[in-house]
C-alpha cells in the first residue's frame, strides 16, 4: 500500500534521512521505533508532503507521491496525526474534528464525529471549548480523532504516547489496535518501543537516519539488541 | 446639540470606512498572522480605478465592479509573487514585504494614473438631506450600510462555513492545516483577494465624500490599523466597533478641540491600546498549553 524506497531528506545542508526503505502492506500495523533524533518524524513528514525530499521514491496505492502537494495526499487516503499534537488551538474541539473531514461534506461526517466522541467521551464533553485548553492527553486524543475524520486508508501516527500517563498510553494503543478491525492500515512511529511492538505486525528500527533492523514484531521484541537498547530489559 | 449630532453623523460615516479597512486587515491577519500594510493601497486602487474607468465612459456601477476585481487580482498577485515566495520567512519579514508592496503600488499608481485629486458622483446623488438640522449625505448612508453588510457576511463566513474555518485553521497551524487536506496556498490567495476587494469597496464608497488620489492609501492603512488594534486584531466585531469608535473620536476631536489634531487621534489610539490593553476591546486572550 505504501512503499518508501531509498528516501533522503535534508534540513538545509544537513541530511537527516540517508536512504530509508520501508513497506506497509494493506491492513497491517507497522511501527517505526528508535531514539529521539533518529529521523522518525522526518520520515512521516516526508510521506505526508510537509517536508521536502532530496532523493528516493514514495509510492502510495500505486501512485508516486513526489511533487504531490500535501493536501492532495490526504485526498488519496493518507492522513497523519502529527507529533506534538498539532491541533488548531484557537478553534473548538468540534471545529477541529470537522476540519479533519475538510474534504467531505456528506452525512458520514456526522457519524464519524459521533464515533470519535464514542471513542473518547471526554471530547464530547469539551466539544465547544477551545482545543488549546485541553490537557496533553486530550489533545492527543483529538489529534488522532481528527486524522481519522479524514477517512484514511493509511493512518500515520507520530508519537501518540508522548507525554502520556501509562493508563492513557494503554488506552490509545487499544484504539490503534482496533483500527485494524476497521480496515485502516497504520504506520506508527514511537519512542515507546515496547508499547508499539506489542500491537504491531511488523517493525523497523531507525538509527540516525537509517533503518538498522526490521522484522515481525515478535522477532524484534525477542531480539537481544532491541531489548537492551529500546526496551530497557 | 445639533453640532454634536453633526459630528456623530460624520464620525459614523468615516468610521464605517475605517471599519471596512480594518476588516481587510482582520482577514489577512486571520489567515496568516501578517498585518498587511498594503491594505491602504487597495482602498486607493478602488477609488482610482473606478474614477478612470468611469471617466473613460464605463457606467459607474460597472466601473466600481471593475475596480473591486482589479484590486482582488492585485491582492492575489501580492500573495503569489511576494508573500508565497518568501516561504517560511518569519512574520515580521512578511510584514516588511507588505510595506514594500505598498510603496510599489503607490508609485505604480502615480505612473499609471496621475497625481490629481479625483471624484465621481455619489451613488444616490450628492444632494445633502437635512434631518432636524443635521446634514446627512446620501453617500454616508451607503458607507454605513455596506460596512454593516460586509461585517455580517464575514461573520457568517468565518463562523458558519467550512472554508472560513479552513482560513482560521491555516492561520492557527499551517502544517496541521495541510495535514487535514486544506490547500493552504489557495486559502492565502483567497484571503488576500477578499481583503483587497473589501479595501477597494471602502475606497469606492468614500471617493464621493473625501475624494481619491494616488497617495490616499497611507492614512487609510494607518487608521484602519488603529481601528483593528482598538477592536482587537483578528476579531471581525472588533474591526467594526474599532472603526466606528475611531471615526467618532476623530470627528469629535476635530469638532470640539481642533481639526489640526484630527490625524493625531489614530496615533494616540494606537499608543493607548499598546500601553493599556494590547488585546484590544474584543481581543482573544491567547490560551495555549505548552
Amino acid at each position: 500500500m505504501l512503499s518508501v524506497e531509498n528516501l533522503r531528506s535534508r534540513y538545509g545542508r544537513i541530511e537527516v534521512l540517508h536512504g530509508v526503505d520501508l513497506q506497509v502492506r494493506s491492513g497491517e500495523i507497522v511501527t517505526v521505533v528508535g531514539a529521539n533524533g533518529a529521523g522518525k518524524t522526518t520520515l512521516l513528514r516526508c510521506i505526508s508532503g510537509v517536508q521536502p525530499i532530496s532523493g528516493g521514491n514514495l509510492v502510495f496505492k500505486g501512485e508516486p507521491l513526489q511533487g504531490m502537494p500535501a493536501h492532495r495526499r490526504v485526498a488519496l487516503g493518507l492522513a497523519q496525526s502529527p507529533e506534538g499534537r498539532q491541533i488548531f488551538t484557537s478553534l473548538s474541539v468540534e471545529e477541529n474534528l470537522r476540519l479533519g473531514a475538510y474534504l467531505f461534506a456528506d452525512a458520514r461526517v456526522d457519524t464519524d464525529m459521533a464515533e470519535a466522541f464514542a471513542m473518547f467521551p471526554i471530547l464530547r464533553e469539551k466539544r465547544n471549548l477551545a482545543a488549546g485548553g485541553l490537557s496533553g492527553g486530550q489533545q492527543q486524543m483529538l489529534a488522532i480523532s481528527r486524522a481519522l475524520m479524514a477517512r484514511p486508508a493509511c493512518l500515520l501516527l507520530d508519537e501518540p504516547s508522548m507525554g502520556l500517563a501509562p493508563i492513557l498510553v494503554a488506552q490509545i494503543m487499544d484504539v490503534i489496535r482496533n483500527l485494524k478491525t476497521l480496515g485502516v492500515t497504520v504506520l506508527l512511529v514511537e519512542q515507546n518501543a515496547y508499547a508499539a511492538l506489542r500491537i504491531a505486525d511488523r517493525g523497523y528500527v531507525m538509527e540516525t537516519g537509517r533503518v538498522t533492523m526490521q522484522g515481525t514484531a515478535e522477532e524484534l521484541i525477542a531480539d537481544e539488541r532491541i531489548r537492551a537498547a529500546y526496551l530497557g530489559v | 446639540m445639533t453640532e454634536l449630532l453633526q459630528y456623530l453623523v460624520s464620525g459614523t460615516t468615516v468610521g464605517a470606512a475605517y471599519a471596512l479597512v480594518a476588516l481587510g486587515f482582520t482577514i489577512i491577519y486571520n489567515a496568516s498572522d501578517v498585518v498587511n500594510f498594503a491594505q491602504g493601497e487597495f482602498v486607493m486602487l478602488g477609488g482610482m480605478v473606478t474614477f478612470f474607468a468611469w471617466q473613460a465612459g464605463v457606467p459607474l456601477p460597472l466601473a466600481a465592479l471593475l475596480a473591486i476585481v482589479a484590486a482582488a487580482v492585485i491582492g492575489v498577485l501580492l500573495n503569489k509573487l511576494a508573500i508565497e515566495r518568501a516561504g517560511a520567512a518569519p512574520v515580521v519579514s512578511l510584514i516588511i514585504i507588505t510595506i514594500g508592496a505598498s510603496i510599489f503600488l503607490r508609485g505604480g499608481a502615480q505612473l499609471v494614473f496621475d497625481k490629481q485629486l479625483h471624484r465621481f458622483p455619489g451613488f444616490s446623488g450628492d444632494e445633502p438631506m437635512n434631518v432636524g438640522g443635521v446634514t446627512i449625505l446620501p453617500q454616508g448612508l451607503w458607507v454605513v450600510a455596506v460596512a454593516v453588510m460586509v461585517f455580517v457576511l464575514l461573520y457568517v463566513f468565518f463562523t458558519r462555513t467550512l472554508t472560513g474555518k479552513a482560513i482560521l485553521a491555516t492561520a492557527n497551524n499551517r502544517v496541521a492545516a495541510k495535514l487535514v487536506g486544506i490547500n493552504t496556498d489557495y486559502m492565502m490567495s483567497l484571503s488576500f483577494a477578499l481583503s483587497a476587494a473589501i479595501g477597494a469597496l471602502a475606497g469606492i464608497l468614500m471617493t464621493p465624500i473625501s475624494l481619491t488620489s494616488y497617495d490616499l492609501g497611507v492614512p487609510f492603512a494607518l487608521k484602519g490599523f488603529a481601528a483593528a488594534m482598538l477592536g482587537g486584531m483578528g476579531v471581525p466585531v472588533g474591526a467594526l466597533v474599532g472603526g466606528l469608535l475611531l471615526g467618532l473620536i476623530e470627528a469629535l476631536t476635530a469638532g470640539l478641540v481642533s481639526s489640526t489634531y484630527k490625524d493625531a487621534v489614530a496615533f494616540i489610539v494606537i499608543l493607548v491600546v499598546l500601553f493599556w490593553m494590547p488585546q484590544g476591546l474584543f481581543g482573544r486572550k491567547s490560551m495555549e498549553r505548552v
